[in-house]
């Protein structure tokens, strides 16, 4: 198990070393590409030569790219001195550089983006885990009948609806006409209400949307697996049928939920561009938008390796799991 | 039948099967899976279930068991017909009181022991919860020795670390092992066994049989065995059920059906089974046609359209359908070939073939 687990590090770890590779090669080949130079974005249009010059060598754009790339490196795990002659700066680890536009530093500038998605993600995620899975498996339990056809109808309506169309009306009746909830969003540090107020509609939307692609996929699944052998067997040893489907179905059941669940909560973490424009929240997804309208590159950057950092780490999540939940992974 | 010869049968027997009949409604039609069966068994003997796929064989032992409803995803079957197991019928017994028998009177081993077991618990996991489901108030540690004290009944090496084992670690023949411990955990009077060594390699075959034979004798218990493989049959069984598209259409004791088989299609099973004891044959002569469709059974005798002597039946093969009649002591056999004519048949053109 533990060599399990250094195995998977280092897969992180050469995962993440990867997509900052290519990120990092998009970066430098796109201003060449399109003609801009970065030294140039950062000052701006009006600038003088010697000004232009003097922030190329500061962030060190005169060097090479592997240089580059291994100052880039280690300024996000120790932190980077980006100085000339007498003008220094420190970027605190981990640095993602700055961004273009504010001439931020890109690492706060995401922390505080990233609460917007972690709030997101979390209270949606709980509500399509519990009720698309529930909805999913009384629907298998009660295959054929109406219930099942009525549920399996509106989960196929909340998979086909777009999220900009959901939430749009969802806006329209319960802020605009109603009036029951805010179309703010407030820290949680700071208003624990106001944030719950002003989440329960994205939640609600992004989980129906979500919650839909669960219960088809549970109620599949678990018709799949009460055909197997295993439950016939467990019948046969005269177990009483709550215990047939609660012990020995639903472990079977909710392990490819698991597998699915991981990947969509890694994906939302790094930011949710749908929702997130259409409730105009400030997370991940917006900054993304943002930055790439703006051609921000080190934003670009540092929102891409943010992503990539959370789809890894929900992937190794999952796999953990997955040794847990399942003996024949352990060994593998 | 009458009705008043029912009790005395189900006195009679330890498990009695009378007209069992279980049709399953399908968007084709009704298939008629098992259609009038009817056998005895008495407690430490064993009869051996013999016909090809679609016979009604499987069918009919999760009747037995009430299983049915689980091996279709083809909704609920209509069954009519007694199952009676001691005394008790379970065709129109409570679904909980027959769950209550299940595992612990009968229990049931099942082809692949594989897929049959759960992946995700350990063997002796699964073994402590069939236990543990009949004898509420037992301790995990007392099931659990009893797990162990199972699989090393069952000739399984170092039973108390295989226990936390997971069934994925274990060969093909362990597993089948560990799934008769866990069907005799209980002491059960009846085991069925469905096809119990057909996913097994042949070198484990003999020793899975060897051991149901060996434990029917400790435990006493009735052995139900269905198999396509007469080899089987002749190894272990005391009588044999030779069924048909869903009917019984041969039954007597094992000897008696090797050395003297009735029905036609019992002589085309002989004569497509590969035998050591018998001089080599040129070639196997396979039963010539395919197994009858269940929704649409033929007319009359249902082997009709791939019996060779049917034509010499007058007629009465496609029209009348034969019934189980006693053609030798305790020998029955559902052919409209008049007896003699049938024993000439076998022993001038078959016997001389096998």
């Amino acid at each position: 198990m533990l060599v399990y687990l250094f195995r998977r590090l280092i897969n992180v770890v050469l995962m993440l070393l990867v997509v900052a590779a290519v990120t990092f090669g998009i970066f430098f080949m796109v201003p060449k590409l399109t003609g801009t130079d970065p030294a140039l974005l950062y000052v701006g249009k009006i600038a003088d030569k010697v000004a232009v010059e003097g922030i190329r060598h500061k962030m060190g754009l005169d060097k090479s790219i592997v240089e580059q790339f291994w100052l880039f490196l280690k300024g996000i795990v120790v932190g980077r001195d980006y100085n000339a002659g007498t003008d220094m700066t420190h970027c605190y680890a981990p640095c993602l550089g700055y961004s273009f536009k504010t001439e931020r530093e890109v690492w706060p500038l995401l922390l505080d983006r990233v609460g917007v998605d972690f709030s997101l993600a979390v209270g949606a995620s709980v509500l399509w885990l519990v009720f698309g899975t529930a909805t999913g498996i009384v629907s298998a339990l009660r295959r054929g009948t109406a219930l099942d056809r009525i549920t399996m109808s509106v989960a196929l309506a909340g998979v086909s609806l777009p999220m900009y169309f959901t939430g749009l009306v969802s806006l329209a009746v319960f802020v605009h006409q109603l009036g029951w909830f805010p179309s703010k969003y407030t820290d949680f540090a700071n208003d624990p209400v106001a944030w719950f107020q002003g989440l329960v509609l994205p939640w609600i939307t992004l989980a129906f949307l979500f919650a839909a692609t669960y219960a088809r996929l549970s109620r599949a699944t678990l018709l799949d697996v009460l055909g197997e052998d295993y439950i016939r067997t467990a019948r046969a040893k005269g177990l009483k049928e709550p215990v047939v489907i609660g012990k020995h179905a639903m472990r079977s059941t909710l392990t490819p939920i698991l597998t699915v669940f991981g990947m969509d909560l890694g994906g939302l973490l790094g930011g949710a561009v749908l929702t997130e424009s259409t409730f105009n929240l400030r997370g991940l997804g917006y900054e993304a938008v943002q930055s790439i309208a703006s051609s921000d590159l080190p934003v670009i950057m540092g929102v891409t390796l943010f992503a990539a950092f959370f789809i890894v780490m929900a992937n190794l999540l999952v796999d953990l799991l997955y040794a847990v939940v399942d003996p024949r992974v352990r060994l593998a | 039948m009458s009705n008043t010869d029912k009790p005395n049968l189900a006195e009679k027997s330890f498990l009695s099967v009378r007209d069992l009949k279980v049709h399953f409604p399908t968007d084709d039609g009704l298939v008629k899976s098992v259609n009038g069966l009817s056998f005895d068994l008495e407690r430490g003997k064993t009869l051996g279930i013999v016909g090809e796929s679609g016979s009604g064989k499987s069918v009919t032992s999760l009747s037995i068991m009430g299983l049915h409803r689980t091996g279709t995803k083809r909704g609920a079957p209509q069954i009519s017909g007694e199952i009676w197991l001691d005394g008790e019928d379970l065709v129109s017994a409570d679904p909980d009181r027959v769950r209550q028998l299940r595992g612990h009177k009968m229990a049931m081993i099942f082809q692949d022991p594989l897929t049959a077991m759960h992946p995700y618990f350990t063997v002796g996991a699964q073994i402590v919860e069939a236990y543990r489901a009949h004898h509420p108030g037992t301790s995990k540690k007392v099931a659990r020795t009893r797990a162990v004290e199972m699989l090393d009944r069952v000739g399984i090496p170092q039973p108390d670390k295989r226990v936390d084992n997971y069934p994925h670690e274990f060969s093909g023949g362990m597993r089948q092992r560990a799934m008769i411990a866990m069907a005799l955990v209980n002491d059960p009077s009846l085991l069925i066994a469905d096809e119990p060594t057909t996913a097994l390699d042949v070198t484990v075959q003999a020793q899975i049989l060897d051991l149901i034979r060996d434990l029917q004798k400790e435990f006493g218990s009735a052995v139900i065995i269905i198999t396509h493989d007469l080899g089987v049959v002749a190894e272990i069984a005391d009588d044999i059920l030779v069924m048909y598209g869903g009917k019984p259409i041969e039954r007597g004791p094992a000897a008696t059906i090797f050395e003297s088989p009735e029905h036609p299609y019992t002589w085309g099973l002989l004569g497509s089974m590969p035998r050591l004891d018998r001089e080599l044959q040129d070639r196997l002569i396979p039963v010539k046609g395919s197994p009858p469709s269940l929704i649409n059974v033929p007319s009359g005798c249902a082997f009709h359209p791939r019996c060779p002597y049917a034509e010499l039946t007058g007629g009465r093969s496609t029209g009348e359908v034969p019934v189980l009649a006693e053609a030798a002591p305790r020998h029955y056999a559902a052919c409209h070939l008049p007896i003699a004519e049938r024993h000439r048949i076998f022993t001038e053109e078959i016997a001389p073939r096998l």
